[in-house]
């Protein structure tokens, strides 16, 4: 554990910073020393209290106890004007720009001087210029956000707190939304702000990021910093030891598929968003029984709308065809329900948005789409809810869901917890094909290894499985064949065996390399 | 920050809120030089103290309960339905054409069939807004209100062109015949031991109750509640669950409506025993206020409708015994409205951040 004295060698010294959220002790007694000029990583499960340490450091909350020095000298931070003060910037995970303004308005906005904006935007454009040149920050400054690639924004962020002075820059969760190559370039810049000077504070819960990017390490497990590390002297099976506090399988352990027949075919499917614009461009696939079918390719280029099609949420047109018989795909009898009737279980993208009502208690949760299902009536009027608190007692208790309680509110459970929840209502439904987008998304390593061998453990039962996820290394390790989706097409289908790093990375962004991929 | 307890929430706001009311209130009626201890004996001695306030208190609870059961339905589903005021207007007009152009043999039946007569007309008119807002994603909050101005006019038109019998001056229908009309409190055993006098709270009361059971059974128990719950929280989960909301809109308006259109029973059948012109005299609001206090809960809305019962009876007795004016009666419901139903936030931030100091005032004792 880091305990130096107050000493100016370090840009952040946090001594024994605690914060409690009513009877959830968020931090415990948590001491850090981040030398200057090091790319630091914070590492450690949800819920571990990454961001909460992060939020009293950039002045959201106020930590109940400790002490925070900025390079040496002790310094309050009650608000985030204090903390930009002290030469803190910030690059959330969702970024705060203003759409329809340009990049050199959003990087003024909140730090114009006098009343006119002449000046402040001429002094930003040197700037920024300088910036550029220095970092690798190339960014058009008169491009509006709204035309940007989400990378692009990203240095914008980058670039904002930078013009603020920026000595020290914490960046939260930057990956998850960028392709490889983005993230690459993310990591070159953070390389050359540490090699002038800066010092960058990195949270991710990538441990392949960590290794490649960061000189030292601390990992967080509930609430308590558990230990720092010099990074070259660690591996991935260390960081993930201290932060799960047991050995975790980093590996997902699988058979050969045994392929049965073909369960889903899909010939030339189309979806138009609410403004006529075309999402789905007209894509065809197979799925066959004991096939896991993963799709690659960073988020937005279509897969959402590929799930909420072949989910029945989204009208289509074109073709589905399950184990032989097609489906509707307008209309009543294309709706969710019918899908769920023919024996399309769906693992939904985002399980607060669509997977789950948060207000709702875990038993609600666990009828959510199946309110019909007969187990689940007393008579033809009324719910036997008692059944179905029962119900999600077993179901609990076989996904070891934490705690559980069935009567507490979704949005009482963690992340991962709730998509076990979700995830527990679907694969039990037994069904002929599973939908599941971005299944570990948000959730902690133990759950995610707990959740990949439900995946396989249901492949291996005959069932076809569609698989959606922007990690690559999640679609690696559980596909038995990988499709890349880049706007709306299907740019080839891959050997996930055989398939490398950069050609995968190219289909991703869209360009289709001369290696033709086999078709389905 | 951290969040009240259950008990606090459920009592305490409300209470906080109602004692604010009533402060201002006070204040309010010492500025126009009365007193305002004469103005609160005469308003509880009038309303609660004996069988004959109670009787009215009781009378009006019961267009409360109605309408305040309507809007709770709806804001299960997310739907803010302003248009009790017309749908009520209609049920009365529903119950008019039940009473007076069906011959009925027995009260009983009578009120069957007056009741149901009320609900269609309610849900009808609660029908348009409700596949404007599904179909064209008109907003349910304007359709309502222009329906309130409509059904008013309509009812206008059908009372004094078309129901008012020949020689009547008034714009009002014939009276309904005696087969047609309800016991009151008075005249039902059992009850008549309480109410001596005659009162116009009728048997109408006992039905708002059970509708009060019934919509508790049908947003908790039934799977339809549970789809209309699930779509209120959240329109793309309800999607991916299958859930139409095409369905959900329609069938929620429709019992919001019914529900509104009953309260009609109360007034022109229980009451007044003929339609009148503005037959729901802002009850249709005031369950807008109900709902709101009653946390759109049916328990909450029983509760908040004898409050709602107690300030108009006892807003009408200072009109009659005190030289405050009986608009004094608008401002106290106005008031509670504000506090209850729009500063309700407030009252709940100030009594967290006072719970919050407590409990760090425990804390730091306990850590000293």
């Amino acid at each position: 554990m880091a305990t130096g004295g107050s000493d100016a060698r370090y840009a952040i010294e946090l001594k024994g910073i605690s914060k409690a959220f009513g009877p959830v002790q968020a931090n415990k007694d948590i001491h850090i020393a981040v030398p200057k000029g090091t790319i630091h990583g914070i590492i450690g499960e949800n819920g571990a209290g990454k961001s909460t340490l992060m939020s009293i450091l950039y002045g959201f909350y106020r930590a109940d106890s400790g002490e925070i020095y900025i390079n040496g000298k002790l310094t309050p931070i009650p608000d985030s004007q204090s903390a930009i003060r002290a030469g803190i910037g910030m690059v959330f995970q969702h970024f705060k720009l203003v759409q329809n303004f340009t990049v050199l308005e959003n990087v003024v906005l909140g730090a114009e001087e006098g009343a006119l904006l002449a000046g402040s935007l001429s002094k930003a454009r040197k700037v920024l210029t300088d910036l550029s040149r220095e970092y690798e920050l190339d960014v058009d400054p008169d491009a509006v956000i709204e035309d940007l690639s989400v990378g692009h924004q990203q240095r914008v962020e980058i670039l904002k707190a930078l013009y603020r002075q920026a000595d020290i820059l914490i960046l939260d969760e930057p990956t998850g939304v960028l392709t490889p190559a983005e993230a690459d370039h993310l990591f070159r810049i953070l390389k050359g702000l540490r090699d002038q000077g800066k010092t960058v504070i990195l949270i991710t819960h990538k441990l392949r990021e960590i290794m490649e990017t960061t000189d030292n390490t601390s990992v967080m497990r509930r609430g308590t910093m558990v230990g720092t590390v010099k990074t070259a002297d660690s591996s991935p099976e260390e960081l993930a030891e201290l932060m799960v506090g047991r050995k975790v399988l980093l590996e997902v352990e699988k058979n050969p598929p045994l392929l049965g027949k073909t369960v889903l075919k899909v010939e030339d499917l189309r979806v138009k968003d609410e403004h006529g614009v075309e999402r789905l461009k007209g894509v065809s696939f197979e799925i066959r029984a004991g096939e896991i079918l993963g799709i690659a390719g960073v988020a937005g280029n279509g897969q959402s709308e590929l799930l909420e099609a072949l989910g029945g949420i989204a009208p289509a047109t074109g073709r589905i065809t399950l184990n032989g018989a097609d489906l509707p795909l307008a209309g009543k009898g294309a709706d969710a329900r019918a899908r769920r009737g023919a024996g399309i279980a769906h693992v939904p993208e985002d399980r607060q948005a669509l997977g789950l009502i948060m207000d709702f208690t875990a038993w609600e949760n666990v009828a959510f789409g199946y309110h019909h299902a007969p187990e689940y009536q007393k008579n033809a009027v009324f719910m036997d809810n008692d059944a179905l608190r029962a119900d999600t007692e077993r179901k609990m208790a076989r996904f070891d869901v934490r705690p559980p309680i069935p009567t507490l509110a979704a949005k009482s459970f963690s992340g991962g917890n709730q998509q076990k929840i979700v995830v527990a209502r679907e694969i039990e439904r037994n069904p002929d094909l599973l939908l599941i987008g971005q299944p570990t998304r948000g959730v902690d390593i133990g759950a995610i290894e707990f959740i990949h061998k439900q995946i396989v453990a249901l492949r291996d039962q005959g069932k076809a499985i569609l698989l959606v996820s922007v990690e690559l290394d999640e679609i690696r390790s559980l596909s038995d064949r990988i499709a890349v989706m880049f706007d709306g097409n299907i740019m080839g289908f891959r050997d996930p065996e055989t398939a490398d790093e950069r050609d995968l990375g190219l289909l991703m962004a869209g360009i289709a390399s001369d290696s033709k991929g086999e078709a389905a | 920050m951290e969040r009240l307890p259950r008990w606090a929430d459920v009592v305490l706001v409300p209470l906080v809120s109602l004692l604010l009311a009533a402060l201002i209130a006070a204040l309010v009626i010492l500025a126009i030089g009365q007193d305002p201890w004469e103005a609160i004996t005469v308003m509880v001695k009038g309303s609660v103290m004996d069988s004959y306030g109670w009787g009215y208190t009781l009378y009006y609870a019961t267009s409360f309960m109605f309408t305040g059961l309507a809007v709770t339905v709806a804001f299960h589903a997310s739907l803010f339905n302003i248009g009790g005021e017309g749908q009520a207007q209609l049920g009365g007009l529903g119950v008019a054409l039940a009473c007076l152009f069906i011959p009925w043999p027995h009260w009983t039946l009578a009120l069957l069939g007056a009741a149901t007569g009320a609900a269609l007309f309610g849900a009808a008119w609660a029908a348009i807004p409700a596949y404007l807002q599904a179909k064209r994603g008109s907003h349910i909050v304007i359709t309502t209100i222009m329906f309130n101005y409509i059904a008013a006019a309509v009812l206008i038109f059908l009372l004094v062109d078309v129901l008012r019998p020949d020689g009547q001056m008034d714009p009002a229908t014939a009276r309904f015949p005696e087969a047609a009309q309800l016991p009151t409190l008075n005249q039902i055993p059992g009850f008549n031991l309480i109410f001596t006098s005659n009162v116009p709270a009728n048997v109408t009361l006992l039905i708002a109750l059970g509708m009060a059971v019934v919509v508790w059974l049908l947003l908790w128990r039934t799977r339809l509640g549970y789809a209309i719950r699930a779509f209120g929280k959240s329109e793309a989960a309800a999607k991916y669950a299958g859930i139409s909301p095409f369905a959900i809109i329609m069938i929620a308006m429709l019992i919001s409506g019914g529900l509104a259109g009953m309260m009609a029973i109360n007034n022109v059948m229980g009451e007044a025993e003929r339609l009148l012109q503005n037959s729901a005299s802002g009850a249709g609001f005031i369950g807008i206020a109900v709902a709101l206090m009653g946390r759109n809960h049916p328990v909450g809305v029983v509760l908040a409708a004898l409050l709602f019962g107690f300030l108009f009876q006892g807003g009408a007795e200072l009109g009659l015994w005190t030289k405050i004016p009986i608009e004094m009666r608008t401002v106290v419901q106005g008031l509670v409205i504000l506090f209850t139903g729009a500063l309700d936030v407030m009252v709940r931030m100030l009594l967290t951040w006072g719970f919050n100091l407590f409990r760090g005032g425990r804390v730091a004792k306990g850590a000293a």
